[in-house]
């Protein structure tokens, strides 16, 4: 059933907010470190196990599946969520600062791309 | 007249989440006839339809005074629900369903020095943007700082060092300029910066750090990268928050 998909879903989220939340904790952030990035690994540990065992069927993986597909909507309703506002009335300072670290950041990526290509195999174009 | 108009606010009010549906199901519609018709497909329909997002939010922002963008008004609360916190990340941990974890494991090393370099790149750039507006004390330079960073480390190094409210203001100015820009423009700058396979979202997730600006960038640029790029960014504000008010504020204070 679907419900079973979307559950392990859920369970994988609350799992890895928690564990994120320990993490915080643990290295004294009042944050949650990375607990998106822990629940897509156990997710991905999870659907590899049960893939190999045959035990996940159409429908739990439908569960699953519903949720990637409506990903772009969900951005589009957080974009509208954001305080647009804040950052234009900001002042030019605040701007100016978040605007020059995305524009070196951007400038990066090209250039730790080719810095660690070495040490991997041949990159796969999606 | 007034009464009929009243009872369709009431229940898109009382649905608010079906409205919110809807609403971003027809926005998300019109984006993608004008990606065809006006550009040809040039511009992806997900990349204006983040636009038309981010001109809502403002309009709300206007409208209502608050900080919530579009879902401050009433009737659109649930665009609130529908792109909060919890649905975000529940949409973007189901991205992960069906990625190899050895792509993980590959990049991994490369992964986590992404994230260092992103975090020390946006800390100093920010630094050096206060400096050269003329402000001169390590707390507020740091904070300032940690806002180029993501809109969350700003406040939370801010207030930890005990900067003052103008300059946390500023900070989350900066973060939030900083995720609106990764936003809309990475799409734009996809190919130039070789943004097209998982190891480049991994890094592209570690250097920019904001999980609303990557999540919503590679969904524009190619949704097939949104696990990879997902996966670093969602550390960085943790690290942010982490290096901020230690290391990097000890860094800054022997600099200036």
């Amino acid at each position: 059933m679907a419900i079973y998909g979307t559950a392990l879903l859920s369970l994988c989220l609350l799992a890895g907010v928690i564990l994120g939340n320990w993490l915080g904790i643990a290295i004294g952030v009042d944050a949650n470190v990375g607990g998106v990035g822990i629940a897509m690994l156990i997710l991905i540990l999870i659907a590899e196990r049960l893939r190999k065992t045959g035990r996940i069927q159409a429908p739990t993986e439908k569960g699953i599946l519903f949720w990637s597909a409506i990903y772009i909507p969900i951005v589009v309703a957080m974009a509208a969520n954001q305080n647009v506002l804040a950052a234009i009335e900001g002042g030019p300072m605040g701007i100016l600062a978040g605007a020059l670290s995305v524009t070196v950041c951007f400038a990066l990526v090209p250039v730790l791309n080719r810095l660690g290509q070495s040490d991997s195999e041949p990159e796969e174009t999606l | 007249m007034n009464e009929v108009i009243d009872v369709v606010v009431q229940v898109l009010t009382k649905y608010s989440l079906i409205t919110a549906f809807a609403v971003i199901g027809i926005t998300v519609w019109v984006s993608y006839f004008l990606s065809d018709k006006l550009t040809r497909g040039w511009v992806h329909g997900s990349s204006i339809a983040i636009l038309i997002g981010l001109t809502l939010a403002c309009i709300g922002g206007i409208k209502t005074g608050g900080s919530k963008g579009i879902s401050d008004i009433g009737l659109f609360a649930g665009i609130g629900v529908l792109g909060g916190t919890a649905l975000r990340d529940l949409a973007i941990v189901s991205t992960a369903f069906g990625v190899r974890l050895d792509v993980f494991r590959k990049t991994g090393l490369t992964g986590i020095l992404s994230l260092l370099i992103g975090v020390f790149v946006a800390f100093f750039v920010g630094a050096i943007v206060a400096y050269s507006f003329g402000y001169r004390d390590a707390v507020s330079i740091t904070t300032i700082g940690a806002g180029a960073a993501t809109f969350l480390v700003g406040p939370v190094t801010g207030s930890a060092l005990g900067a003052s409210s103008e300059v946390i203001a500023l900070s989350i100015t900066a973060g939030l300029t900083k995720s609106i820009l990764v936003m809309s423009m990475t799409p734009f700058v996809a190919k130039y910066i070789g943004l097209n396979n998982p190891r480049s979202a991994l890094i592209y997730g570690g250097l920019m750090g904001t999980t609303s600006g990557v999540s919503g960038g590679l969904a524009a640029t190619d949704p097939k990268l949104v696990p990879y790029g997902a996966m670093t960014a969602t550390f960085y504000t943790g690290i942010g928050c982490l290096l901020g008010p230690s290391v990097i504020f000890v860094l800054i204070r022997s600099i200036v």
